[in-house]
């Protein structure tokens, strides 16, 4: 420790509020927000040009420069509040690196300050902390909306299903289907004149013959967004859905992952991990409601109002995939659906109750959720995930038109 | 696409509390937190990302900023599909096919003039990017690039080399560098999300919906001539609104034309008929304006005004 206070002792002033900047950093980072080094220099900078004289100036002026997400703000300001509150700052950076328990807070905190709080003193709980026993409950093919806040870990997937999974998705197809989007290219056969192209190429033989060369329109992948029931119900596929997402989200570009069972999770980050087993493990630490109960209608509602006018933006399909055993089939659950069915441009649903050979669309959650969908498919299967791998590429089938269930009950 | 202000170029305000003044002073009026990152990124020549949904007044900081600084405004409104011809230059084909006839006719045959004749700056067609990198007497311009979420991926990748370099490359001349750079507003509704490497050239800000004070003096500063009571009645009434379960809550743009419209129709205090007529000023969903029947609006207008007695 006496070195330490001597470093503080002889430094410069500034130099002492570089050193506080940098570990202002380091517990930003801890708190989940990418701060980089460049970013430590431009907060240096900002704050040497704005003359900081008040406390508010102070936090605006950081806040500028390492805030680049509106969802990062309040973990900024949980982050800011801890690390300089007055005189006890100092202390706790060293309380970090001692082995005793933190000071407790004094007074009710406001949610986002758990994760900081954890974020700024992981060191020290890390070294303490117990295994948990994890309690497993089947509650396959029974609804409740009581909710199970419960961490599913994936080390359970049995050595067969993780075989089957992986080669599941070895023999992936990835789907072609294409849209047109308003930019050219060059083009054999374009319906444009490449007027650039054809100037430059006729130069060579100094403007004397002119050869045309043309645009054509260019195509691209459309977005795709996931919507992945992980209710109890649906626990023995949903681990193996996951898989099957991550190995889309690893291929193309823009996939939008997102899970619910009571509450909606965007797990479209987690997803992005490159080893299928990290990016799964970091699905199930980010998702409470595991195994739990199931509101669709609700949390179809939180997507559509938070997510669907980000995420939907351009011509998405979007894959749902939940076996629609709703207990509150109500008019919102009808509603949302319908928003959703008109803000994408395909809606498939997926549904492995289709296993069944004798499934009849006749629970009212799925009766409800039908009329809204453009495409009814099962998915239980190696087979089934291969004829989703056809229907992205754009055939459709007669098995997938959600008004012949309709009609075969009716 | 360009205006100018006929105001001569003003200097870069020296404290945030300058900034504050500037932009009172042209009726736009800013929290400190806006000023600070303005401040901050005319200090240090860095871009601002501003953030925020629509109609809270974003575009709006730029115009601000051109005018009061006396600076060339260019805007650059972005859509899908906006490519380099339409963004930064394009050569003038027409002009240039005409001078290789000519060159013809004139039996020109050194191949090697002629192509450094036709790309040459003659035949250049400067957009808003470029036109942004060019000198101007009046100081640096202000570059507008507004709504970049309505843009695709290979645009921001595109607008990176500009930001971070103010630089730009055209393949058959070489690269342009402005002397001095351009302030750069870049405005996103956050339909999709920017990527990192863009947002993290630029000082970030989320300009929110302002608190019940703030707007009520932007109504009094926008609307002349609006009653003190209409006034505090609409933004009370709109604030209560965000409150509520809406796909899309009004924003000050909203706001500001209800207040206009419910003046030029002579009110001087909310009513619920009224405000049931004009309800399609503020909410713009169907299944919004639906939600609100008349004994909802009946029973938020009596909320306001309980709320406004107990703050006399």
């Amino acid at each position: 420790m006496s070195t330490e206070g001597a470093i503080v002792a002889d430094a410069e002033p500034a130099g002492r509020l570089a050193e506080n900047i940098v570990y202002f950093a380091r517990a930003l980072r801890a708190a989940g927000i990418p701060v980089g080094p460049g970013a430590v220099l431009d907060a240096l900078a900002a704050l040497e040009a704005a003359g900081v004289g008040t406390r508010e100036d102070f936090y605006w002026t950081l806040h500028a420069v390492f805030v680049k997400r509106h969802e990062h703000s309040v973990l900024f300001d949980q982050a800011f509040r801890l690390f300089f509150r007055k005189r006890a700052y100092l202390e706790r950076l060293m309380a970090m690196m001692m082995p005793q328990a933190p000071a407790r807070p004094d007074r009710a905190e406001p949610p986002a300050s758990q994760r900081v709080q954890e974020a700024l003193f992981q060191g020290l709980e890390s070294k303490r902390e117990d295994e948990k026993r994890e309690v497993e409950i089947d509650a396959r093919l029974t609804i409740s909306t009581r909710e199970v806040l419960q961490r599913k870990d994936f080390a359970q997937m049995s050595a067969a299903e993780i075989a089957a999974a992986k080669d599941a998705i070895s023999r992936l197809v990835l789907p072609l289907d294409e849209l047109k989007t308003r930019r050219l290219k060059p083009h054999r056969h374009g319906h444009v004149i490449d007027l650039r192209r054809t100037l430059r190429s006729s130069l060579k033989a100094g403007g004397a013959v002119i050869d045309l060369h043309y645009l054509g329109p260019k195509t691209k992948l459309p977005p795709i967004v996931a919507l992945l029931d992980i209710s109890g119900s649906m626990s023995q596929y949903s681990r193996l859905f996951l898989h099957f997402l991550h190995a889309v989200t690893d291929a193309r570009k823009r996939v939008h992952t997102f899970l619910f069972g009571t509450r909606l999770t965007n797990v479209t980050r987690a997803l992005k991990e490159r080893d299928p087993d990290e990016a799964l493990a970091a699905c199930s630490a980010s998702v409470m409601d595991w195994s739990g109960g199931t509101r669709i209608g609700s949390s179809l509602a939180a997507f559509n109002r938070l997510w669907a006018r980000r995420v939907l933006s351009s011509d998405a399909t979007v894959l749902l995939i939940t076996d629609g055993l709703e207990r509150d089939a109500d008019a919102t659950l009808a509603f949302e659906m319908d928003r959703l069915h008109r803000s994408c441009r395909r809606l498939i649903w997926l549904n492995p109750l289709l296993r069944f050979d004798g499934f009849e669309a006749k629970a009212r959650g799925i009766r409800t959720m039908l009329p809204h969908v453009d495409e009814f498919r099962p998915i239980h299967n190696l087979d089934s995930i291969a004829s989703l791998c056809r229907a992205l590429s754009g055939e459709g089938g007669a098995v997938a038109d959600p008004k012949a269930w309709l009609r075969r009950v009716a | 696409m360009t205006d100018r202000t006929t105001d001569t170029a003003q200097p870069l305000p020296t404290s945030i509390d300058a900034t504050l003044q500037l932009l009172t002073g042209a009726d736009y009026v800013a929290d400190r937190p806006l000023a600070t990152v303005l401040f901050l990124a005319l200090k240090m020549g860095r871009p601002i990302f501003l953030e925020g949904e629509a109609g809270v007044g974003k575009t709006e900081i730029a115009k601000v900023l051109a005018a009061t600084l006396g600076r060339r405004l260019i805007r650059l409104q972005c859509y899908e599909g906006l490519d380099v011809s339409a963004a930064v230059y394009e050569w003038n084909y027409g002009a240039q096919m005409i001078a290789i006839r000519l060159a013809e006719a004139e039996g020109v045959a050194d191949r090697e003039s002629l192509a450094s004749d036709i790309f040459s700056e003659r035949f250049l067609i400067r957009r808003p990017l470029l036109q942004a990198l060019e000198p101007d007497v009046a100081g640096p311009p202000v570059l507008l690039i507004d709504e970049l979420d309505r843009t695709d991926e290979a645009f921001e990748a595109f607008l990176l080399e500009v930001l971070s370099d103010y630089q730009v490359t055209v393949p058959e001349m070489g690269t342009i560098k402005a002397e001095h750079p351009p302030i750069v507003v870049i405005t996103s509704n956050r339909t999709r999300e920017v990527h990192d490497a863009l947002k993290r050239r630029c000082l970030y800000h989320w300009v929110g919906y302002p608190s019940a004070e703030r707007e009520l003096t932007i109504v009094q500063a926008k609307v002349p001539g609006i009653g003190k009571k209409l006034s505090r009645e609409i933004v009370g009434f709109v604030q209560a609104l965000r409150k509520e379960d809406l796909f899309k809550a009004p924003g000050v743009a909203e706001t500001l034309d209800w207040a206009t419209a419910l003046s030029e129709l002579d009110a001087v205090a909310l009513d619920p008929a009224t405000v049931s007529d004009t309800l399609g000023v503020l909410l713009k969903y169907q299944d919004d304006i639906a939600r609100l029947d008349g004994t909802k609006v009946k029973a938020l207008i009596d909320e306001v005004r309980a709320a406004l007695r107990a703050a006399e």
